[in-house]
């Protein structure tokens, strides 16, 4: 053999310890799953490296055996190999080594698993529901939903539940520690998930930030455009954001709305008002109005309560239109209303090519103000 | 020189040799296997193919070489080509070529069910890839999670290739595995007991006890897919009452077992190459039976590991990681055996060893990483990233390509009388593990930096662009390593080294004891074994008896169309379902019945 | 000291262990079989409680109609081991003769069957109603082929005496038949247990 053969394997020892020393840090990876931030990702990442390290032993000892073994035992003139059949001390060892590593692995592993599954003291509880190729998010104890882009108090424990409203989905924000499916419910009236149909993840995000993840289960056309974004603040920030979207008429322009106790603005007013009166974010409601955007959108504040698509209370607010697709600009959500289809392949909103650039520009207007 | 033709004559034996009909009414397992093989390494050639095409669509972040749609097509084609078209049919070649010869036989029990199961997995391998024709190829992954493969979610013809293109190739593999278990009881020479068995012939048992017991599974939930696309039953429809997650338990149930099916062969391979190879028996011979037996049985106790994410519950995650860490043992077993076979020995570093060495080494280095996913909470990480990729292609190309292609490297001058071109057999040998390690082992980093599966793209602000870049180069150098074999194999024809040599690299088991190329009815006179390695403990009193004059007249079972025959039945029977109406598949079925019943009433002697 | 065994013919030839071939690729076969219709039965049984709508099996089970269809069952098989002891016994028609009872009872079977799955679908069952009728037709319907490929192969032995063949030599033959014909019964047992009398 040639003597290139001996230096691979060390070689790739070396490569193999060299990628994981190498910055995996978030900075540089913002994906990545060794920046845990979360006392469920410390303890899956601790239990991970203990593991590793033991199936790196053995690894080794396979390694540098089989390298010995290659270099001492190769064929030489007048080599005469003794026919040795086997030898029962040597299974047994071999075999009863193996097993405590085994069960070295498997006892911090039962103990760990079992912790994945406690439900902290009162936690905030948000439901994650999958949608193809987006993320809805409800809060059912404060009243609000959301898509795509989830807002999280730091230092307080929270319970995500899992669920899809038609494929299997997997929520992953590998910063967090770890995934799981989201499983189609059978459906009740209120469109709840029933308790045995969601799956759970607890975990308490020690510091704010924003942490990027994305739809991990096979989905579909647009698996890989199914993304979300986690913003996570300080309490009281995430207090003033709740607030903020729990205001009443929150998605209205400001030319809409009515004093507090007045009937709300009704559609045929809306239409009527001139649009040089208006802003152009107004004009852009007008459109929204006009358009029958109501159909699957849902904005607080407004008569939309449509569900078949995100709710679009704070869509200006969010990092990218579309889950993933590009970045949110005014330009690039006209481009999106106008043919959505173009930028996410098989998205189940329609084009709206027969809208005019100006009503495109006003009603993407409308929408960036929407924070 | 055994004349046998001139001093027996039978139907069999005097049938022509050449041409194609000769081929098509074969029922001669070694002209089998050799069909299988052919046909195999086509689509292994097909598959990658597939892998190129995606990793250079995978090559840059937010790249556009292939849509979405197609790229989804490719990679549901790329696994469902590699496992069910490649993978299961490869090793079947070899246990069609060699079974009968390693146990002293002169063909299987049921030679025509062998030529069906062939023709079977042919029409099936064409039928599943005439879907790209129609631009419909399956899209859904190999796994086709429900309700994802339900008519709301994918209406078009995609899933119903995919369903009905499995069930066809399960059929072959169930038929497969009933012959070879009966072959191996039944069909023993006088003096093979099963623990003189080459351990090439015992992983051949265990694999199609695995494959006659998980096949069915397979089946029938592929059965309640179609009966949902096509006839309206309700399996997997949420809203009533249908779990997605039954879906996921029947799927592993087989696919656990399956990836042991894929395995074992291979195993059952470099246990044979490599004391050819040492001049040094197999180590610990009764524990290498015994762990191939007991993964055979706990391979069906740990099938939700594929399904830690689902949310089962911490007993069952419990469970299953224990039995998962347990099953780790026997492999670990088998790997020590291995060394301690090398050690002591004489090793000569001939292709086929260079490729046991590589199977071995990359074989164990997958099989971490699979104890890693064997970790529940671990696995939430790792679970539908590209670490996982990562795990399956180490175990897959590092463990089974890479002990079929020592099997090839070593079995080929018996086959054909010629060896492989040596040099270019260490050119391949080298360009798949530099290939393999620079394709796969980067792949360990990019899912654990939050790269998902089955994704099209990833956007730029990940920053594994250069490492997706490195992956891709690494296929193609892999994928030149293939093609330098292809060379290898048609230089080999025109001008490889010629053997007549029945023993050329000095083996231990039976089918050595053949003329090279073994005659058709392979063995003169069955021989009396004596021994576990008859060639290395009594070599003349074999070849006397196998390769001398024959002292009995010998049967062979006659050619039959009617294996192809039926086969066309099975494929009408299961295509016809694409008309979605209940009675066109009766057609096919009525076919094979016709088929049948003339094969069950064909004199065969 | 040279033995031809051989490969092929499930009567002939020289085996390792003294079991005719065709008879113990069948057993391998009926072992797999096995695993097919306990996934059926399995769903079944998973799926048993989970229909979202009716009808249920209360609803519409008739347990003594579905007893006495067990029975009639039970009753072919008994006829199936007289036939092949009479075949065994070199006597062709009177084996002929309980072939064709087998033939003739299974055909009931398959009446009852169809009463049943006519009616059920007049009550409002079809497999596309709720998991009960996808998960019972299902599997009970596969079972029913295998019942009429039953039938049909007995017919086909019975065609085989008529024309003078169905000697002594063709015991295994009806041997098979018959390990067939008892699988197939005893997958109704087991589908009468836990499917029908589990809702009594």
């Amino acid at each position: 053999m040639s003597s290139s053969g001996r230096k691979l394997i060390p070689a790739l020892a070396l490569a193999f310890v060299a990628a994981f020393a190498t910055g995996c840090a978030a900075e540089n990876y913002p994906q990545s799953i060794f920046d845990p931030v979360t006392d469920l990702a410390v303890r899956v990442n601790d239990l991970f490296a203990g593991v590793f390290w033991w199936t790196m032993l053995v690894l080794a000892v396979v390694w540098i055996g089989l390298v010995f073994i290659l270099i001492r035992y190769r064929d030489r003139p007048g080599a005469q190999p003794r026919k040795i059949y086997g030898s029962n001390i040597a299974e047994i060892l071999w075999t009863l080594g193996p097993a405590l590593i085994v069960i070295s692995i498997l006892v911090p592993t039962v103990r760990t698993i079992f912790y994945t599954y406690e439900r902290p003291e009162n936690p905030l509880l948000v439901e994650a529901v999958g949608h193809q190729w987006w993320w809805e998010f409800r809060y059912p104890e404060l009243g609000i939903t959301t898509a795509n882009q989830l807002y999280l108090p730091a230092g307080k424990p929270i319970e995500v539940r899992l669920s899809s409203s038609d494929v299997v989905h997997n929520w992953w924000v590998p910063a967090f520690g770890g995934k799981r499916y989201n499983h189609p419910v059978t459906p009740v009236v209120d469109g709840a998930p029933t308790k045995k149909d969601y799956n759970v993840l607890y975990f308490t995000v020690d510091r704010p930030g924003e942490y990027p993840g994305q739809c991990a289960e096979f989905c579909g056309t647009s698996h890989a455009l199914m993304r979300m974004l986690v913003v996570v603040q300080e309490p009281d920030e995430f207090e003033e954001w709740v607030e903020r979207q729990r205001a009443p008429q929150v998605g209205l322009p400001a030319e809409f709305r009515t004093a507090e106790g007045e009937a709300p603005v009704g559609m045929a007013e809306v239409l009527a008002r001139p649009a040089e009166e208006l802003s152009l974010e107004a004009q852009g409601y007008q459109v929204f109005v006009r358009a029958g955007c109501a159909a699957c959108h849902t904005i607080d504040g407004t008569s939309a309560v449509g569900v078949l698509g995100p709710n679009l209370t704070n869509v200006g607010a969010r990092w990218t239109i579309g889950a993933g697709v590009m970045s949110n600009t005014r330009e690039n959500m006209l481009s999106w209303v106008r043919n959505a289809p173009e930028h996410k392949p098989d998205v189940k909103m329609t084009p709206f090519t027969h809208l005019s650039d100006s009503e495109l520009d006003a009603l993407a207007a409308y929408l960036v103000s929407l924070k | 020189m055994a004349t046998a033709e001139a001093t027996i004559q039978t139907p069999a034996l005097a049938a022509p040799k050449t041409g194609i009909w000769s081929w098509i009414t074969t029922v001669d397992h070694k002209r089998i296997g050799i069909m299988y093989g052919v046909t195999a390494l086509f689509f292994f050639f097909v598959g990658g193919l597939e892998a190129l095409l995606i990793r250079i669509q995978l090559a840059k972040p937010e790249n556009a070489f292939v849509s979405a749609d197609v790229f989804n097509q490719l990679f549901t084609m790329h696994g469902t080509t590699m496992i069910f078209l490649v993978g299961m049919p490869i090793a079947v070649a070899f246990f069609n070529y060699l079974v009968p010869l390693q146990i002293g036989a002169r063909d299987v029990a049921f030679p025509r069910l062998n030529a069906l199961s062939y023709w079977i997995y042919l029409f099936g391998a064409l039928f599943l890839n005439a879907s790209f024709l129609l631009g419909a190829a399956p899209n859904v992954g190999w796994f086709g999670y429900a309700p994802l493969t339900m008519n709301e979610f994918s209406p078009g013809l995609n899933v119903d290739f995919w369903s009905i293109g499995i069930q066809i190739l399960g059929v072959a593999s169930i038929m497969g595995g009933v012959n070879f278990i009966t072959t191996i009881i039944n069909l023993r020479a006088p003096g093979m007991t099963f623990m003189r068995m080459p351990l090439f012939t015992w992983t051949t048992f265990v694999t199609s006890f695995l494959i006659i017991t998980a096949l069915p599974v397979l089946g029938i939930s592929l059965f309640f897919i179609t009966f949902d696309r096509f006839y309206g039953t309700q399996f997997f429809n949420p809203a009533a009452g249908g779990q997605s997650v039954l879906w996921q338990h029947l799927f592993w149930i087989f696919g656990h077992p399956e990836v042991y099916i894929l395995i074992l062969p291979a195993f059952g391979i470099v246990s044979d190459v490599i004391p050819a190879h040492t001049r040094k028996p197999l180590f610990g011979y009764a524990m290498m039976v015994y762990s191939s037996v007991l993964i055979g049985f706990i391979g069906w106790g740990v099938w939700a590991h594929h399904m830690f994410g689902t949310g089962m519950g911490p007993i069952a995650d419990a469970f299953f990681s224990i039995s998962t860490l347990i099953i780790a043992i026997p492999t670990g077993v088998k790997v020590f055996n291995w060394l301690a076979t090398m050690w002591g020995g004489a090793i000569r570093f001939t292709t086929p060893m260079l490729f046991c060495i590589g199977m071995v080494a990359f074989f164990t280095f997958g099989g971490i990483s699979g104890v890693h996913h064997g970790v529940p909470p671990a696995s939430l990480q790792q679970t539908d990233t590209y670490y996982v990729v990562a795990h399956f292609h180490y175990v897959l190309f590092g463990g089974l390509i890479m002990g079929i292609f020592a099997g090839l490297y070593h079995w080929w001058p018996k086959l054909t009388g010629r060896f492989l071109s040596e040099r270019l057999g260490k050119l391949n040998f080298w360009l798949f593990v530099i290939g393999m390690n620079m394709t796969f082992f980067p792949m360990h980093v990019v899912g654990l930096l939050g790269m998902p599966r089955r994704v099209f793209t990833y956007p730029a602000e990940l920053n594994l662009g250069h490492i997706n870049m490195i992956i891709t180069i690494g296929g193609f150098l892999t994928a030149l390593g293939a093609l330098v074999f292809a060379i290898n194999v048609i230089r080999t024809f025109r001008k490889g080294e010629r053997t007549t040599d029945p023993n050329p690299w000095g083996a231990h088991t039976l089918e050595w004891a053949t003329t090279t190329p073994p005659q058709v009815y392979n063995f003169a006179n069955l021989p009396v074994v004596r021994s576990r390695e008859p060639m290395w403990d009594h070599p003349e009193e074999m070849l006397a008896q196998t390769t001398g004059e024959p002292k009995a007249p010998i049967h062979l079972p006659p050619p039959s169309y009617w294996p192809i025959f039926t086969a066309v039945g099975v494929i009408l029977a299961m295509a016809l379902m694409m008309t979605g109406k209940w009675w066109p598949p009766l057609i096919g079925a009525a076919w094979v019945g016709i088929g049948i019943i003339n094969w069950a009433y064909e004199p065969i002697d | 000291m040279n033995h031809t065994a051989v490969a092929q013919g499930p009567n002939q030839h020289h085996t390792s262990t003294g079991l005719p071939m065709f008879k113990l690729g069948f057993w391998v076969f009926i072992g797999s079989e096995t695993l097919l219709f306990g996934t059926l039965i399995s769903t079944y049984m998973i799926y048993r409680g989970e229909s979202v709508t009716g009808p249920f099996p209360k609803d519409i089970f008739s347990i003594p109609l579905t007893t006495f269809s067990a029975f009639v069952l039970l009753m072919s098989s008994l006829t199936m081991v007289l036939a092949l002891a009479a075949v065994k016994r070199g006597d062709r028609k009177l084996g002929m003769r309980w072939l064709l009872t087998t033939a003739a009872l299974g055909s009931v079977f398959l009446g009852f069957q169809a009463y049943e799955f006519t009616h059920f679908a007049a009550e409002g069952l079809t497999m596309g109603s709720n998991l009960f009728g996808s998960t019972f037709y299902l599997m009970t319907g596969f079972h029913g082929a295998h019942v009429s490929i039953g039938v049909f192969w007995l017919l086909a032995l019975w065609l085989e005496g008529l024309r003078g063949g169905l000697g002594q030599d063709s015991a295994v033959r009806v041997e098979v038949c018959g390990l067939y014909w008892h699988f197939v019964d005893i997958v109704w047992i087991a589908i009468f247990t836990f499917v029908y009398l589990f809702e009594v």
